[in-house]
């Protein structure tokens, strides 16, 4: 939508050609986009230093709070990255929550636990990108739908882990895997930096390789793309491992942080990894988006749990915040690069 | 568990591995079977003239799918104790995700004619049709925990104390608060599902239990009944108070979470109680070594009981000491407290 013929109607007249290009320009869209999230976070805080003042005066406790936002957006976030790329290859990944699931259950069974951290984060790893594999065979070779493939993935993945855990919370004894939840390196916790890592290698892998490229001309035109001469089943096949395996990391910093593991666990994490990732201006017909943008979605979320929490509101009226977020992102998506003459314009055609 | 147990995990795990992705063959290799909950079950005991062995009983069971160790506990208890009597013979059917699966598992229950039916019911409205079908098909109905909303539609109803669970909570708050001389406490709550009645109820007890003694809850949360949703909850909610003086937690489970972030949080001005009364649980409060200073107890021991109760119906026999010659119509559990002094009491119990 960006390329589009210019339009050269009244409401742009004040512009000049560079600003007009410059306001046009993909790049430029991604980075606007970017800046208006901040502005929603920046916007977030600014209501939570109105409403506990109490609080925000105290710089210790505005750094813990930053901590603990970031941290609670850690898990979700790394799920986030692989969720992205699947959506830009034009897919989707309803299973992530089961994966981390399955991951984390089997990780932490006694009989996992008994081969030590190691064996724990091997497992954990393992099972994920072993998911994510499966996920992707069924869809590129075995022609599902990655609606359905997935869906049916979720189902069976959370009884699986269900089954592998007797349906009882598996309590993680290791006090190295619990201490990634404590651990901080230079004073920043390490479930951040894993976050960050995670999040820097998604951006270089989407904007400086030809496996990002490669994901942007699948999700955009895959037909196209095959023509080009990308193997995308192949491609598709990489993408959903890929998924899988943030999966596995994800759910080695959840059960870290709960302790432990149990076949409920991260539940509803692929609506919230999706509607992040959305937010964040990735299309959920595929072909494009952007890294940053879902970490910005991701850290949206969690800093407005923080904010109802710190004012003790309930969780209801969040989820209902969050859904009108949700809507607002998509709407602005839809028609905020538009010129209002242009809408007319495309208005009158369909009439005529 | 034992060396043997171990080794036999161990191959497990390997064979496991080896079979990654190929989902059938997965079930076989788990590691994590519940012991037998010897303790919640009681058998033939030679003081109680009701258990030696009788006229033989047919017992239906229903119960929603376990997804949580407190279910999962309920039928292993079901199962051990009605392996307990040499004259009971139990059907269990374990429905799937929702009323529509647990309306057929009952059906099929019904149509194999027990000589009584025990039912856990996914949602109580829900299945209260199934309960009168039952009845009226000559089958004793044993309403287990989540009551039907009419009263035709069981003989007996067996049930923890939900608005009880809050009010020991409140007490044991109070008790420790005026103990210290707190007068103005800064109270926490941690709740599990909010949809659930359950949960309402048990929030409800508390905060009237509080209000009576002129305290007020500062903050509440809502979890999931997990581990990891407790350990999001409380991760925020400790940064909402700086101090806190008590939190109640509903759920031992979701509390493995929640003592995760506590501790992560370096806070340890607080006391914890938990709810439920699972081992981890107690076993934390015999050791004394955390914030988790007591939980109230909803004990899946109720399913052993169920189904004591449903021989005792088809058998047409009363309750040992009470007067009546027959079961009473409702039991309710009461919720007890388990604090560090009577902890080695309960042990045995946990789940």
């Amino acid at each position: 939508m960006g390329k589009a013929a210019p339009p050269a109607g009244p409401h742009h007249g004040s512009g000049g050609p560079a600003k007009e290009s410059w306001w046009k320009s993909d790049a430029n869209e991604n980075a606007r986009r970017n800046l208006g999230l901040v502005g929603v976070l920046v916007a977030l805080v600014v209501i939570g230093i109105a409403t506990r003042p109490d609080l925000y005066s105290d710089p210790t406790w505005v750094k813990n709070n930053i901590f603990t936002i970031l941290q609670q957006a850690s898990a979700i976030g790394v799920v986030t990255v692989g969720m992205t790329f699947v959506i830009i290859g034009g897919g989707i990944d309803l299973s992530v929550g089961a994966i981390m699931a399955l991951a984390g259950v089997w990780a932490t069974t006694v009989a996992t636990q008994s081969f030590g951290a190691g064996g724990m984060i091997f497992t954990a790893l393992a099972v994920g990108l072993g998911v994510g594999l499966v996920n992707g065979v069924l869809i590129s070779y075995g022609r599902l739908v990655p609606f359905i493939a997935t869906l049916a993935m979720m189902v069976a993945a959370r009884g699986l882990a269900a089954e592998i855990s007797d349906k009882q919370t598996q309590v993680s004894t290791s006090s190295v895997i619990n201490g990634i939840a404590t651990q901080r390196i230079l004073g920043i916790p390490l479930l951040v930096i894993i976050l960050a890592l995670v999040v820097a290698a998604g951006w270089v892998l989407l904007n400086r390789t030809t496996f990002g490229r490669r994901t942007v001309a699948v999700g955009g035109n895959s037909e196209a793309a095959r023509l080009a001469g990308i193997n995308v089943k192949w491609h598709t096949l990489l993408l959903y491992g890929l998924s899988g395996l943030c999966c596995g990391i994800a759910a080695i910093m959840l059960m870290a942080q709960a302790n432990s593991a149990q076949a409920a666990m991260a539940n509803l994490y692929e609506l919230d990894a999706i509607a992040a990732a959305i937010i964040g201006g990735t299309l959920l017909s595929g072909g494009r988006g952007t890294i940053m943008g879902a970490l910005f979605g991701v850290l949206v979320f969690s800093t407005i749990t923080n904010l109802f929490a710190i004012n003790g509101l309930s969780t209801e009226s969040q989820n209902m915040i969050k859904g009108a977020i949700i809507v607002a992102a998509v709407l602005i998506q839809e028609f905020r690069f538009k010129s209002v003459s242009q809408l007319f314009t495309r208005n009158k055609g369909a009439t005529a | 568990m034992t060396k043997d147990g171990r080794d036999l995990s161990r191959r497990r795990l390997l064979l496991g591995g080896a079979a990654l992705g190929a989902g059938a063959l997965l079930t076989a290799c788990t590691s994590n079977e519940a012991a037998p909950q010897t303790a919640q079950t009681m058998g033939a005991n030679a003081g109680n003239p009701n258990s030696s062995p009788g006229q033989r009983v047919v017992i239906g069971f229903s119960a929603p799918a376990a997804d949580h160790g407190w279910m999962a506990a309920i039928i292993n208890n079901a199962r051990a104790q009605a392996a307990a009597y040499s004259d009971v013979e139990l059907k269990v059917v374990e429905a799937g995700a929702d009323a529509a699966a647990q309306r057929a598992g009952v059906d099929t229950l019904i149509a194999e004619k027990p000589n009584v039916l025990v039912m856990l019911p996914h949602d109580g409205a829900e299945l209260t049709a199934s309960g009168v079908k039952a009845m009226q098909a000559g089958i004793p109905v044993i309403n287990l925990d989540r009551a039907f909303n009419q009263a035709l539609a069981y003989r007996t109803l067996i049930k923890g104390d939900n608005y009880g669970m809050g009010v020991s909570a409140g007490n044991y708050v109070i008790e420790q608060m005026r103990a210290k001389g707190v007068s103005s406490p800064v109270i926490a709550e941690i709740a599990g599902i909010d949809s659930l009645p359950l949960t309402q109820e048990r929030s409800a007890g508390f905060r009237d239990t509080l209000t009576a003694a002129g305290f007020q809850i500062a903050n509440r949360r809502a979890a999931e009944f997990t581990a990891d949703s407790g350990q999001r909850e409380a991760a925020n909610l400790l940064q909402a108070l700086p101090k806190i003086d008590a939190l109640w937690n509903h759920d031992d489970d979701q509390g493995i979470g929640v003592l995760a972030a506590i501790s992560q949080a370096n806070r340890s001005e607080l006391i914890m109680i938990g709810g439920a009364g699972s081992k981890a649980a107690i076993e934390a409060i015999q050791a004394d070594s955390g914030v988790l200073k007591a939980t109230v107890t909803y004990s899946p021991s109720m399913a052993s009981s169920a189904i004591s109760l449903a021989r005792l119906i088809g058998q047409n026999k009363g309750m040992g000491d009470l007067v009546e010659l027959q079961v009473p119509k409702e039991i309710t559990l009461a919720s007890e407290t388990i604090t560090k002094e009577n902890a080695s009491n309960y042990i045995s119990l946990g789940f």
